[in-house]
């Protein structure tokens, strides 16, 4: 085994230096706004990508407005109205906006009229609509299509809109059935900064949720959005997995954790599958028996083994699940355990039986290695503790010691690989490609269980084996790159058949 | 309670002063954001000569938040289920601080007249009406004389 894994070391390392085609790219993206930068070359299994933070898309977004405020010659807060009625989608809008400037304006929301500064005013015998105040000197405000309300009903209005409904980009003036839109000027002139803060939030979602390339980190509380060119259909051929600057690895496909090497197809497919049957099937596989002729499951709930099947009324013993018939008078004592009979009911229902554990099969190890990643965050504060433990032991200083760190590091990312390399496999028909798969996943799932061993040694035995531990971590590292390299591979070229549709 | 909004009052009284024809709106007098209305069929509409009786509550936040309106008596239409529950754009994410329970009224009573299977929320006679429309016309007749005539 091991001759071959060196083989297939050097293999990978031959094809990824051949990968160039990506430096293309980089080189156009030259540019200070991004955080990040990919490394220079690529695995197969790895796609590249760029995280904003908050400002940068707020930047991007005004320096997008403010080119096309300057060719259009519009206000910048009527272009930023444009660009987000078309998905920020510039040339479309500057060659529509060229040909028809009423129809785009109004289409967007926006007034013809745009030549009155809005402002608050106080107008002689005004009635508000909404709160019907008519008081003297009442402080009222209109959008350019003049539908005027007092100041105090629009910010409750505003208030509303934004912070109960979430709303920013597309709020409409509160009359009936009026289209134009409420403009970030407005806000600003109109609700509490706490309102028009939330509002600034909220706008720059929509800049992400609008642009496909384009996906917030659904780390909690991160703020980061991740910028990356694959689109849905390449999500067949492609696991697009993206570590954002907070250190969450997700796939930029579906927004779910890290999930290489299952396609985000299989993974929906999978979870589904889990969230369904899991406990259902566990439960049926652990307390029932099918009937040997109908198939129909059966909950023994008490009696005598002479069971008659509510179905088929067909009757047979519950112990050996043959006919009741050639049972004779030894009722309650089933001893007759070689019949024929009894025998074709079993493998009968051990066909029946046998999809059912197949799926538990890669389910049980499945959630064994979910469970060991739930345990994660206890196995990162223990190795802080054995960390410190083992400087004050061994007089090792704190650098010395970060080889239990990446240990500890790589032993959690192998887990979550591991995890799904069985959502991939239940889903694989057989055949040669899978003996392949099989021994990558066997080798990545031995590895990581003996660098699991070793860490969890005491803390005295530790020091002398650093070298041996520095070394199962870059093999163990090794494994995992060597079987996503293989999926990946797979994937891409369409080698493996999968028993499910993957669009 | 605290003190009625003057855009209550103002409603009310405007209701009362110049109703609309074929519509009636009254408050309770223990509870004036509560009202007894009743709305009469549309003509040549299957709910012509019924006469229905709704509920009409205005929330706290009115007229920020819709009002909130149920049909008290039974009513055989695609768009109004069993408890009487309304779908209709206003009611919900077309709401408008600007509409009034009149207007809103209006609506409901429009509703009546032209039916929407196409955005049904009693499914089973959604389906009728797609299907068979002549049938489900007739029963909508029948209900209305049943339950909606004094």
């Amino acid at each position: 085994m091991s001759d071959d894994d060196f083989m297939s070391d050097e293999d990978f390392n031959d094809e990824s230096l051949e990968e160039t085609d990506s430096e293309f790219e980089d080189e156009t993206y030259d540019d200070d706004r991004y955080l990040k930068y990919d490394k220079p070359q690529r695995k197969s299994y790895e796609v590249e990508f760029r995280v904003y933070s908050d400002s940068q898309i707020q930047k991007a977004q005004a320096e997008q407005i403010e080119e096309v405020s300057n060719i259009l010659g519009l206000p910048s807060e009527q272009c930023a109205v444009l660009m987000r009625h078309f998905k920020w989608q510039k040339e479309r809008l500057i060659e529509q906006y060229l040909n028809s400037q009423e129809e785009v304006l109004g289409a967007a929301g926006l007034d013809t009229n745009a030549a009155r500064t809005l402002k608050i005013e106080k107008v002689k015998g005004f009635m508000c609509d909404i709160c019907c105040n008519d008081e003297n000197g009442l402080e009222t405000f209109a959008l350019r299509c003049d539908h005027r309300y007092c100041v105090e009903c629009y910010t409750v209005y505003l208030e509303q809109k934004i912070k109960e409904e979430g709303e920013s980009g597309r709020i409409q003036c509160p009359c009936e059935g009026c289209s134009t839109l409420v403009d970030s000027k407005a806000i600003k002139l109109l609700a509490p900064k706490s309102v028009s803060d939330r509002y600034q939030v909220l706008l720059n979602r929509t800049y992400v949720d609008d642009k496909d390339n384009l996906r917030w980190c659904p780390a909690p509380n991160c703020e980061y959005a991740v910028d990356c060119a694959i689109g849905p259909k390449q999500l067949t051929t492609i696991v697009p997995t993206v570590v954002c600057s907070c250190g969450h690895h997700f796939c930029f496909g579906c927004g779910l954790n890290d999930h290489q090497p299952c396609p985000c197809a299989l993974v929906k497919k999978w979870i589904k599958k889990c969230e369904d049957d899991s406990e259902t099937a566990n439960w049926i596989s652990a307390n029932t028996k099918e009937c040997p002729k109908c198939l129909a499951t059966i909950e023994k709930n008490g009696g005598c083994n002479h069971m008659t099947c509510r179905k088929c009324k067909h009757e047979f013993c519950w112990v050996c699940m043959g006919p009741w018939s050639e049972h004779g008078t030894s009722w309650y004592n089933c001893n007759r355990f070689e019949e024929k009979a009894g025998v074709d009911a079993r493998d009968h229902q051990a066909k029946s039986r046998a999809s059912l554990e197949r799926y538990l099969h890669y389910y049980n190890r499945y959630a064994n290695h979910e469970q060991s990643a739930k345990l994660d965050k206890d196995l990162y504060l223990k190795t802080e503790k054995k960390m410190t433990l083992l400087q004050s032991q061994s007089g090792m200083s704190w650098i010395e010691v970060q080889y239990l760190d990446s240990a500890s590091k790589v032993l959690q990312q192998c887990r979550q690989t591991l995890k799904w390399t069985y959502a991939f496999a239940f889903y694989l028909e057989r055949n040669n490609l899978t003996h392949i798969f099989e021994d990558n996943q066997k080798d990545l799932e031995m590895a990581v269980e003996t660098l699991s061993e070793l860490f969890e040694r005491p803390v005295e035995q530790l020091a002398s084996l650093k070298v041996e531990m520095m070394d199962k971590t870059a093999y163990v590292n090794n494994r995992r790159i060597i079987l996503l390299d293989d999926t990946a591979k797979g994937l891409l070229e369409d080698k493996w058949n999968f028993t499910v549709d993957l669009n | 309670m605290a003190a009625l909004p003057k855009r209550i009052i103002k409603e009310t009284e405007r209701l009362v002063a110049d109703p609309v024809p074929g519509i009636n709106a009254t408050p309770h007098e223990d509870n004036l954001r509560y009202f007894d209305v009743t709305i009469h069929g549309p003509a040549s509409s299957p709910y012509e000569e019924g006469i229905f009786r709704l509920e009409l509550f205005l929330p706290e936040d009115y007229p920020m938040s819709p009002p909130k309106i149920r049909f008290l008596t039974k009513i055989y239409h695609p768009n109004i289920d069993k408890l009487g529950r309304i779908c209709l754009d206003v009611l919900k994410t077309n709401w408008s601080p600007a509409l009034q329970i009149r207007t809103i009224l209006l609506s409901i009573q429009a509703l009546l007249g032209a039916p929407n299977p196409e955005d049904p929320l009693a499914n089973d006679v959604a389906q009728r009406w797609k299907e068979d429309e002549k049938a489900a016309i007739e029963t909508a007749r029948e209900w209305t004389r049943t339950h909606a005539t004094v």
